[in-house]
């Protein structure tokens, strides 16, 4: 049992596992809490391979690339983008892919199966994550469809598993939700291909060392945040992000400063939580916290706002910018509509926004005309 | 540094009562639902061959299965009953002692029986006991026998969950390895055996 407060722990201690061994590589399965601390790069600096397992995973790996969503980390490459990849760069870690390979899914599964296997048979050291782990029977569950995690779990002599503690549940008998949960949230199955549980060593079967790593990492300031602690609940289903399909397309690393913002705050992420991560409420928090942050930068928003606030301060300064729109909307405006063309964030926004022209005379004008 | 967590774990909790009573009144069974049919349905719908036989029948499934898939060097756990066996042309490879990866990754295939098998979700479970051995010979070869006996079929997951023992290793299979990983299209077969064929008992 080991215990890391924070990434570079956790780092250290999987490091110095792979050293004792004498191991120059290690096999992975993909999980969002290695991925948290960095422990590729991380080993990377000590000089030890880190072999994605995970097709996708591997895909992204070879082709020197950041995954794009929680569940299907390569979205973003098309079938002939993942073909030319296998090509061009697994001959240079491993086994190359197959003279001739087409593009079919079915051929680059079976690239990938070639050139894996050779690895999982090689590794001394495999590293993964956990989906759940059972507090009164020390239990670690692993849920997967591929069978990389299978081969991580079972074949290397040692087995080194980074867990968030947010992943323990108390009793054995919780797994009888989580694990119908998990996959028909995830996936939409039934039950997902491969579930591993393992309780430690044992003997004759699987790895014979076994280091099980308990990561804080912010967890526990996140616990102490009224607010903010139900997203400990997250169980990684990513069954939100139809409604935030936007953003794939982009690293998930860029996009961490912007997701409280990646979203319309409508609430069908809530609905489609199976945890009740009350999302639109935690985005809302979180967006405070990203302008508490900016406070003191003003940026063409603070700016914007700023003279909002001005401007409706008192009734005489509302009257007097009531006065300029309208002159502004009767010069500009054609037909009711403003079209704003211009540079930069303008332009961006703009060019496919019409604005409603703003009305010759306001009602407060109109009425102090024709009452009084 | 597990004081640090756990105290920081006791004061973020501070303002919070103590842990409550689960309520548990979801579904642990399936009533009157023929679960062996259903798991029958359910395992044949996630891509495995699903066949059921009778008891004086087995040899003659396990190696009629065997000879269509043109499996000859079969990886046999210990506990897999030589009677179920004796009808087919095949070079058993026996753990004992242990067979190493590379020959398990040269075997076509790996017979076996399983622990617990769920009707509702199509999921056989291995536990590394009697008819099964160790993981690793039921994941290398590419072809998988599972011979499943109506005993061992319960309807749900918190009954399967009831029957494991939590010391155990288990590996929970429902259907072939699978990927979606290329443009969202699922290919069956990635890492585990390829193509599991279901006896049931």
């Amino acid at each position: 049992m080991h215990w890391a407060v924070d990434a570079a722990q956790a780092n250290a201690i999987v490091a110095d596992i792979v050293k004792a061994h004498d191991a120059r590589e290690v096999v992975k399965v993909k999980s969002m809490a290695t991925q948290e601390i960095e422990l590729n790069n991380a080993l990377a600096e000590h000089g030890i391979d880190v072999w994605e397992t995970d097709l996708a995973e591997l895909i992204v790996q070879l082709g020197h690339d950041l995954p794009s969503h929680i569940l299907v980390p390569a979205i973003h490459r098309n079938r002939s983008e993942i073909r030319d990849i296998f090509v061009r760069e697994m001959g240079q870690v491993g086994r190359p892919a197959p003279d001739g390979i087409g593009d079919t899914p079915a051929e680059l599964a079976e690239a990938a199966r070639l050139h894996l296997r050779e690895k999982f048979l090689r590794a001394t050291v495999a590293v993964s994550g956990g989906n759940f782990a059972v507090a009164d029977t020390g239990t670690v569950v692993v849920l997967e469809s591929e069978g990389n995690g299978r081969m991580c779990l079972t074949l290397p002599k040692v087995l080194v598993t980074v867990l968030g503690i947010e992943k323990l549940v108390p009793t054995w008998a919780d797994l009888e939700v989580f694990l119908q949960l998990l996959p028909r949230s995830s996936t939409a199955e039934r039950m997902n291909p491969y579930t591993s549980l393992w309780t430690g060593v044992a003997p004759g079967d699987g790895p014979q060392e076994f280091h099980l790593i308990l990561l804080d990492n912010g967890r526990t300031a996140t616990l102490a945040d009224p607010t903010g602690r139900q997203a400990l609940r997250c169980i990684r289903c990513s069954a939100f992000t139809p409604q935030l399909r936007g953003i794939n397309q982009h690293p998930v690393d860029e996009q961490t400063a912007s997701l409280p913002f990646a979203s319309s705050l409508c609430g069908a992420c809530f609905e489609a939580c199976p945890v009740r991560i009350d999302i639109p409420d935690v985005l809302v928090h979180l967006r405070a916290k990203v302008v508490e942050h900016k406070r003191g930068h003003l940026g063409a928003e603070g700016l914007a706002l700023g003279l909002a606030a001005r401007t409706f301060a008192t009734p005489e300064r509302l009257a007097r910018a009531e006065k300029l729109a309208g002159w502004a909307g009767r010069l500009a405006g054609r037909r009711g509509r403003l079209r704003l063309r211009g540079p930069f964030w303008i332009k961006a926004w703009f060019g496919t926004r019409d604005l409603v022209a703003p009305p010759k005379e306001s009602f407060r004008a109109w009425w102090r005309r024709t009452r009084s | 540094m597990k004081q640090v967590i756990l105290d920081r774990i006791r004061a973020a909790l501070a303002d919070r009562p103590g842990p409550v009573a689960v309520p548990r009144e979801y579904r642990r069974d399936l009533g009157g639902t023929d679960i062996v049919e259903l798991f029958a349905e359910r395992a044949a719908d996630y891509r495995a061959t699903v066949t059921r036989v009778s008891t004086v029948d087995i040899a003659g499934a396990v190696a009629g299965a065997l000879r269509d898939r043109g499996a000859r060097r079969i990886v046999v756990p210990a506990g897999f009953p030589d009677a179920w066996l004796a009808g087919a042309d095949v070079e058993p490879l026996r753990d004992d002692p242990p067979l190493s990866y590379a020959a398990l990754d040269a075997a076509d295939g790996v017979v076996s029986g399983c622990a617990v098998a769920i009707a509702l979700t199509g999921t056989i479970i291995l536990d590394a006991g009697p008819a099964q051995g160790r993981r690793a010979l039921t994941l290398l070869p590419d072809y998988h026998l599972c011979v499943v006996r109506t005993d061992q079929i319960v309807g749900s997951v918190p009954e399967a969950l009831s029957r494991l023992d939590p010391t155990r290793p288990q590996t929970w299979i429902s259907g072939p390895s699978a990927t979606s990983d290329i443009e969202l299209n699922r290919v069956e077969g990635v890492h585990g055996p390829r193509t599991l064929d279901i006896l049931i008992l």
